[in-house]
C-alpha cells in the first residue's frame, strides 16, 4: 500500500514537471516543426521538383544518357561497397584486439582509431595526396611498380575507406566488451578452431551491430565528398563520383542534371536510412519478445 | 587423470595472482579450490584448463607436459562462473557443439547428446534456448557441454555461486553422485567453506596467491594449518594473550605450547569455535568466564547462543545443544559461565621466527 502511494505521487510529480504553459508549448513544438521543414523536408522536396519538373523522360535521360553521368554512378557502386567491404574486416580485427587482448599501447590504439572522424576529410585527402602523389614521398616509388594511387580508383577507395575507418570498429568494441570473452573460451576449451570460433560463436553473437556498422558506414561512404574530391582530380568519366559529379554539373549551370544525379544519390540514403530503421524495428521487436520468454519462464518455475 | 602444478606464478601488472604455486591433484579426486576473492584461486583453475598462461612453472597432465598446450587441444571440460551458455543455441546444439567442431558423425552425436541430457535430467528441453531455462537448469546444460567430450578433467569455476540456497544443495549433493559414477578428477572453485567440505575429498586453502593448506575437509577443519585458515572457516571465537616457557596464558585459562619453550612472552591467539565452548551456570573451574547471556537463536540445529563477557570486554559465540539447552533453561539476560574445552592457539609467524 505504501509501495502504491508511493508510485503515485512519483507520476504526478512527473507529469507535473510537464505541465509548461500552453503557449510555451506551441512556441517549442512549431519550432520543431519549422525546423524539420525548412531544414529537411522543403530542401529534399525542391531538389525532386528541380530534377523532375522538365519531365521523366528527362529525368532519366540527364541520369543515363550521359556516360559521365553513368560513369560516376558506377565509380559510386564500386568504390562505396569496396570500402565497406575493407572496413567490415578492419573492423572485426581492430574490434577484435581491442577487446580480447591486453597488450602496451591499447589505449593509443583505441584513440587513434578516432582520428578519421577527427581530421578534416579534405585535410585527409591533401594526406594521401603528399604521400602518394607523384610529387608526393612513395608516389615515384609506387609508379616504378605500375601502382597509381592518385587521380585514379584506387586513391578514391582508399580516400573512402580512411574517412569511413572508425564506424563498424565503433559500433563492434563496445558490443564485443559487453558481450565478454566468456563465449568465446568456452567454444575453445571445447575444441574449436579459430574459424569455428569465428563464424559459430563470435559472429552471431555480433551480427546485428555489425549489419548496423556497415549500413551506417555505406551510407556515408556514398556520399563521401572532400576527401574524394582531393584525391581523385575530378577527371569526368573516369574518377568523378556521384557527389562530385552533382558539384560539377552544378558548376555547369546545368541544374536539372545536377539535380537528377542528387535525387538518385539521396534515394539510395534515403533506402539506407530505410533499411537503417528497419532494423532497429527488428532488433526492438526481438528484444521485446525475448524479454517476455525469459519472463514467462521465470513465471512458470 | 592427475594434474600436477609446478612452481606457478602469474602476475597481472603489478598484481600477484599466484606467488610459486605447486600442487598435485591425484587421479580420480574431487578437488575445492576455497579462498577469499582476489586469492588466485579462478586464475589457477584457468591455468590448468590454459585459457590463461602463467608467468613462469609449468602444468603436468599425468606425465605430459601441457604447459604450452593450446587450451583446445588440452582434453578439459570447463563450467564458467556464468554458464557462457552460446545464446543463440538451442540446448541441443549446446551439448553437441564439442563434438560437432571435432566432426563426429550425426548419429554418434544425436545419442551422446541425449545422453548427457539423461544424465543432467533435462530430457525433453534439448529444443529450448538458453534464455528459456531457469538458473540450475542452466548450469546443468553447462555441465552437459562440458563431459559431452569426453574430457580428461572437469573443471568449474564457482559452479554454484549464482544459484539459490535450495537449488544450489540439490546441486552440490547431485555433483558428488555424479563424481562417485563417472570417477573423473574435478577441480571447483569456490568462495564457500561449507560448500568445498560438502563437496570435495581435499581442499585447497588459497590465501593472496600462496597455497595455505591442503587436506581432507577433516583434517583442514581439525587442525588449521595457520591463523587464516582458522579464521576463514569462519565462526570462530578470538582471544588474545600471550605465550610463556611452552605455556599458553589465554584470560584465566592456560594451554600447553611446545612449539615456544623460550622464557621471554611472546603475543598469541588463541581460536575457539563454538562447539568447543562449554555454557554452565555455575563455575565448575578457575577456566570459567562469567558473562551475559546477551542473546539465543534457537532456529538451527543447535542454540546460537551470544554471551557478552564484561571482564573482557568481548562477546562469545557458543553452540548449545538443543538437550542442553532446556536442562539449562537459558533466557537472554542469565549470567553465565563459558568455559573453553579446547583451543588452538598461533603465534604471529613473524615474532616467530626468532
Amino acid at each position: 500500500m505504501q509501495g502504491s502511494t508511493h508510485h503515485h505521487s512519483l507520476r504526478t510529480d512527473a507529469t507535473g514537471m510537464h505541465q509548461e504553459p500552453f503557449w510555451v508549448r506551441c512556441v517549442l513544438i512549431g519550432m520543431a516543426y519549422v525546423i524539420v521543414l525548412g531544414l529537411i523536408f522543403i530542401p529534399l522536396i525542391y531538389v525532386f521538383y528541380q530534377a523532375l519538373a522538365p519531365g521523366v523522360s528527362v529525368f532519366l535521360d540527364n541520369l543515363f544518357g550521359d556516360p559521365d553521368t553513368r560513369h560516376a554512378i558506377w565509380m559510386t557502386l564500386t568504390v562505396a561497397p569496396i570500402a565497406v567491404l575493407l572496413n567490415t574486416i578492419f573492423g572485426l580485427a581492430a574490434a577484435w584486439t581491442l577487446t580480447r587482448f591486453r597488450f602496451p599501447g591499447r589505449g593509443t590504439l583505441l584513440t587513434l582509431l578516432d582520428v578519421p572522424f577527427a581530421i578534416s576529410p579534405v585535410v585527409a585527402g591533401l594526406m594521401f595526396v603528399l604521400l602518394f602523389g607523384m610529387q608526393g614521398y612513395l608516389g615515384p616509388f609506387l609508379r616504378d611498380y605500375g601502382i597509381q594511387l592518385i587521380f585514379s580508383w584506387p586513391g578514391l577507395v582508399l580516400a573512402t575507406t580512411f574517412v569511413t575507418l572508425p564506424f563498424i570498429a565503433r559500433e563492434l568494441i563496445p558490443l564485443m566488451q559487453a558481450i565478454g570473452p566468456d563465449e568465446e573460451l568456452a567454444a575453445v576449451s571445447l575444441g574449436a578452431s579459430p574459424w569455428q570460433l569465428f563464424w559459430q560463436i563470435t559472429l552471431p553473437n555480433i551480427r546485428w551491430g555489425l549489419l548496423y556498422g556497415i549500413i551506417q558506414c555505406n551510407a556515408r561512404a556514398m556520399g563521401e565528398f572532400g576527401a574524394v574530391f582531393v584525391v581523385s582530380g575530378h577527371i569526368a568519366g573516369e574518377t568523378d563520383t556521384m557527389p562530385l559529379r552533382v558539384e560539377k554539373l552544378f558548376q555547369e549551370y546545368n541544374n536539372p542534371g545536377s539535380f537528377a544525379v542528387a535525387v538518385l544519390l539521396t534515394l539510395m540514403a534515403l533506402s539506407t536510412l530505410l533499411a537503417k530503421v528497419l532494423l532497429e524495428h527488428y532488433l526492438a521487436a526481438q528484444d521485446a519478445a525475448r524479454l517476455e520468454e525469459a519472463s514467462s519462464v521465470e513465471g512458470t518455475t | 587423470m592427475s594434474i600436477a602444478i609446478r612452481s606457478i606464478t602469474k602476475k597481472f601488472g603489478e598484481f600477484t595472482a599466484l606467488d610459486n604455486v605447486s600442487l598435485e591433484v591425484p587421479s580420480g579426486c574431487l578437488l575445492a579450490l576455497l579462498g577469499p576473492s582476489g586469492s588466485g584461486k579462478t586464475s589457477l583453475l584457468r591455468i590448468i584448463a590454459g585459457l590463461e598462461h602463467a608467468d613462469q612453472g609449468s602444468v603436468l597432465f599425468q606425465d605430459e607436459d601441457v604447459t604450452l598446450q593450446a587450451a583446445r587441444d588440452r582434453g578439459v571440460g570447463f563450467v564458467f562462473q556464468h554458464y557462457a551458455l552460446f545464446k543463440h543455441m538451442t540446448v541441443f546444439d549446446n551439448v553437441a557443439f564439442g563434438m560437432k567442431v571435432r566432426s563426429l558423425p550425426k548419429q554418434e552425436i544425436h545419442a551422446r547428446v541425449h545422453e548427457l541430457l539423461g544424465l543432467v535430467r533435462l530430457e525433453g528441453l534439448g529444443h529450448r534456448y538458453p534464455a528459456e531455462l531457469s538458473g540450475g537448469q542452466r548450469q546443468r546444460v553447462a555441465l552437459a557441454r562440458a563431459l559431452a567430450v569426453r574430457p580428461r578433467m572437469l573443471l568449474l569455476d564457482e559452479p554454484f555461486g549464482a544459484l539459490d540456497a535450495k537449488v544450489r544443495q540439490e546441486l552440490r549433493s547431485w555433483l558428488r553422485r555424479l563424481h562417485e559414477e563417472m570417477h573423473v578428477t574435478t577441480v571447483f572453485v569456490t568462495h564457500d567453506q561449507e560448500e568445498a567440505f560438502e563437496v570435495a575429498d581435499r581442499v585447497v586453502v588459497m590465501r593472496q596467491g600462496r597455497i595455505e593448506q591442503v587436506g581432507t575437509p577433516q583434517e583442514v577443519f581439525d587442525h588449521p594449518a595457520t591463523p587464516f585458515v582458522m579464521d576463514f572457516l569462519g565462526n570462530v571465537n578470538v582471544f588474545h594473550g600471550r605465550v610463556q616457557a611452552g605455556t599458553a596464558h589465554v584470560g584465566p585459562f592456560q594451554l600447553a605450547y611446545d612449539d615456544y619453550l623460550h622464557d621471554e612472552p611472546r603475543q598469541a591467539t588463541a581460536y575457539v569455535r563454538p562447539h568447543e565452548l562449554e555454557i554452565e551456570r555455575n563455575p565448575s573451574s578457575t577456566a570459567s568466564l562469567q558473562g551475559t547471556l546477551v542473546q539465543l537463536n534457537p532456529s538451527g540445529a543447535v542454540v546460537k547462543v551470544r554471551v557478552q563477557l564484561d571482564e573482557y570486554g568481548i562477546e562469545l559465540t557458543v553452540d548449545v545443544v538443543r538437550e542442553q539447552w532446556q536442562v539449562l533453561a537459558l533466557r537472554a539476560g542469565d549470567v553465565v559461565y563459558v568455559r573453553p574445552k579446547s583451543a588452538r592457539v598461533f603465534m604471529p609467524s613473524a615474532e616467530y621466527s626468532i
